[in-house]
């Protein structure tokens, strides 16, 4: 059994939780991910690592109500315990000195974007960090991120915070200005695709899939993903792809597997489309 | 006193069953064991030869006609002691165990007639002990020497108790949330109930073995972690956990799944008692699953107690199909349909990306491979196209590679199995391997039989040191 240390609501549906993991907190880096299961009758959920303390013994995980499994997760409360909590999964991001980073975290997207900002910020990088949500009330993590950003930029879809547009009107704006040697984007399908879409080609540009998975470790190819025309397995591939090399329409079809038995939609979706998937 | 010779009853007791148009819409088990008259009969039907041809058969050497000879004496209690001291998963090995290409295979009865059902008796055996409650064995005080399992498999469980049983202390490091490796996500509940598999391993762990769950080696731990970490040596049977795609135009709609994945949801996840269970599972109307393995035929009977009409899509002819006679009979009697000589070139979808039929093509058979069956020829110009809502790919499993990847000195073969003698060492020191990560993908019974071989040497190993 896993304990729930702290709880936190972030946002209108968007939770917090600090798990006492050790083992795998001493493990985990950047870019990785955990599979959770509240209890016997539970699905596996997998949630990227929004943060990890090796002194403390915890895992950070944020995650978004968009389904049942999330739902009866957010129900629980500090002092409750988690059943099944298995990791660190997936490969590591790739953290040196770039340069200039772009980091953008879309939604609950945000919330698996600042480890691998932070890393790169330590690291030595001008990171510029470009956050964005539906509206204020979405937006989370903004005082995080500042700290750990060279600059930080906020958009949101109505303008009740920070620019009133999307993360890639930001992005276009910010590559007109800088030299920037590397942009990683994490957030619902969507967003990554239309990043991928004003990224130019000869920049570096990493995405981090949260795809349908089951066990995690190779097992199923439930994750299954078209990079550069090869199918590979999020889950032990990723979840870190070349964005410029990634299906998108595949990656949007394959996360609607579901739809009509239940939403195992995306953990870090914030945006319409995907909370529609949801009901 | 001579005995009076017996007449010879040249044919199998049969096996009660769950009525074929009964069982295919639920998960109970299927076979449903002989009573204690029957397992008597049939028992009596052992010749009790001299040359103990069977025992050659069995890959964990039961002393099959001492523990026949018990049941003709109807002393339960003996004839699964003498199980247990080679095989300590008997209600598992019982019914899932291909008894008709091992020890059955050699039965003297057999030579004129059907041989003993060995497999029948050992689970007959194997469950009169588990409704009666099992007696632990003895193992002996700790010899302070610790090994590390490296998956909870058949393999890892033997070799597992094999080592209890000679003094170690053994750790089984398990990737997923249950211990059992494929017989809790592979093996479906009809053919091998999981509060069976639960019960084994319970005893297993009663021994002093410790399982851990949520531990992925490669991941939370490496295997030199492991071995710094205390462990004396290590043992990996991973298994066959990668799965197999055909590299077709369509493979990745939705709907396409791999056998590994829709097993797994049913299995493991419980996906068939959705929404009960959480974990989502859709068949549609229709369901094909490619492939003429065991496997194929375990997704095709989940398909179709899921309520779909199920099709099995097999390259060559019935007679090169791998799976046993046993479960392509149960499949067909259950209502599966067999289209042979066929297989996918392409799956088609609808504008939701979800798949709705595939192209097929006909074979003809031509001159035999190199794995000696008739290769199979595609037919020109044959191609036709079959409505589907869902297809499982049960065209084979490859080795994981999460253990590999961080154990850059232990040496694999081309295909990424790990290299291993007979008795199980690697070229790493102290690590050893068996099962379906050193084989590639083959029966329950002979990962047991590695995971014994190599508990055998590791603890020769061990005992040089």
């Amino acid at each position: 059994m896993f304990k729930i240390i702290k709880k936190k609501i972030l946002a209108q549906s968007i939770k917090l939780m600090d798990v006492e993991a050790p083992e795998i907190a001493e493990k985990a880096r950047p870019g990785q991910f955990i599979i959770l299961r509240i209890d016997d009758i539970g699905e596996r959920i997998p949630l990227t690592i929004a943060d990890f303390d090796a002194d403390k013994g915890i895992i950070t995980i944020i995650f978004q109500e968009v389904g049942k499994s999330t739902r009866l997760l957010g129900e629980l409360n500090e002092d409750d315990s988690i059943l099944d909590f298995v990791g660190p999964l997936g490969c590591v991001s790739e953290i040196e000195n770039f340069g200039t980073v772009v980091c953008i975290g879309g939604g609950v997207g945000v919330a698996p974007i600042y480890p691998i900002a932070k890393a790169l910020y330590e690291e030595g990088n001008q990171v510029i960090s470009i956050i964005g949500a539906r509206s204020k009330d979405m937006l989370i993590w903004e005082d995080e991120m500042k700290k750990i950003s060279t600059k930080l930029y906020v958009a949101s879809d109505d303008g009740s915070i920070g620019i009133k547009g999307f993360v890639t009107d930001v992005l276009e704006d910010v590559l007109a200005q800088v030299k920037v040697d590397r942009v990683v984007a994490i957030g619902p399908a969507v967003m990554m695709s239309a990043v991928a879409k004003v990224t130019p080609k000869n920049l570096p540009l990493i995405v981090s899939l949260n795809s349908i998975m089951v066990d995690g470790t190779g097992m199923c190819g439930a994750c299954r993903v078209e990079a550069d025309g090869k199918t590979m397995f999020a889950c032990v591939d990723g979840p870190e792809f070349d964005g410029h090399k990634v299906n998108w329409e595949l990656v949007l079809q394959r996360s609607k597997m579901f739809i009509n038995e239940e939403a195992m939609a995306n953990e870090r979706g914030g945006c319409k489309c995907q909370r529609q998937n949801a009901k | 006193m001579s005995t009076p010779k017996r007449k010879i009853i040249p044919n199998k007791h049969p096996m009660p069953h769950q009525e074929a148009g009964i069982r295919n819409k639920n998960f109970d088990e299927v076979a449903l064991g002989y009573t204690e008259e029957t397992a008597v009969a049939e028992a009596e039907r052992c010749l009790q030869c001299k040359n103990n041809a069977c025992m050659e058969g069995c890959p964990v050497n039961v002393d099959i006609p001492a523990f026949i000879k018990k049941i003709t004496e109807r002393d339960f209690e003996g004839a699964i002691n003498t199980i247990k001291e080679k095989n300590s998963l008997p209600a598992i090995c019982g019914r899932v165990c291909p008894q008709e290409s091992q020890c059955e295979k050699f039965c003297t009865l057999g030579k004129k007639n059907e041989p003993v059902a060995i497999g029948r008796l050992e689970r007959y055996a194997a469950d009169w002990e588990l409704a009666r409650g099992v007696k632990i064995p003895q193992v002996p005080e700790s010899n302070g020497k610790r090994v590390a399992i490296v998956g909870s498999g058949p393999s890892g469980l033997t070799a597992a108790s094999s080592l209890a049983a000679l003094g170690y202390q053994v750790a089984i490091l398990e990737a997923l949330h249950i211990p059992g490796g494929v017989l809790v996500y592979g093996i479906p509940e009809f053919r091998l109930p999981k509060a069976i598999v639960a019960e084994e391993i319970e005893n297993i762990s009663k021994m002093g073995v410790e399982i851990k769950c949520n531990h992925v080696v490669g991941k939370l731990s490496s295997v030199d972690e492991l071995l710094e970490n205390g462990y004396d040596a290590v043992y990996i049977g991973t298994g066959a956990g990668l799965p197999s795609f055909m590299n077709i135009p369509g493979e990745n709609l939705n709907g396409v799944y791999s056998a590994n994945e829709f097993l797994t949801r049913n299995n493991l996840m419980k996906a068939y008692r959705f929404p009960e269970y959480l974990t989502p599972i859709r068949v549609g109307e229709r369901v094909a699953v490619i492939g003429g393995g065991n496997v194929a035929m375990d997704g095709a009977r989940t398909a179709l107690r899921l309520g779909a009409e199920s099709h099995i899509i097999y390259r060559r002819s019935m007679e090169e199909m791998p799976a046993r006679a046993e479960e392509i009979e149960h499949a067909r009697e259950e209502g599966v349909v067999f289209n042979l000589l066929t297989s996918p070139i392409e799956f088609k979808g609808n504008e939701e990306g979800r798949v709705t039929s595939m192209i097929c093509q006909r074979f003809e058979l031509g001159e035999p491979d190199e794995s000696g069956r008739r290769k199979p020829v595609a037919i020109e110009g044959s191609e036709f196209e079959m409505p589907v809502d869902t297809v499982v790919m049960s065209i084979g499993q490859g080795p994981n590679p999460l253990v590999q990847q961080t154990t850059p000195d232990l040496e694999t073969n081309k295909w990424g199995n790990i290299v291993a003698d007979e008795d199980g060492r690697t070229s790493k020191p102290g690590v050893f391997a068996g099962g379906d990560i050193v084989t590639g993908a083959a029966t329950v019974i002979l990962a047991m039989g590695a995971g014994k071989k190599a508990a055998a040497a590791i603890h020769e190993y061990l005992s040089n040191d």
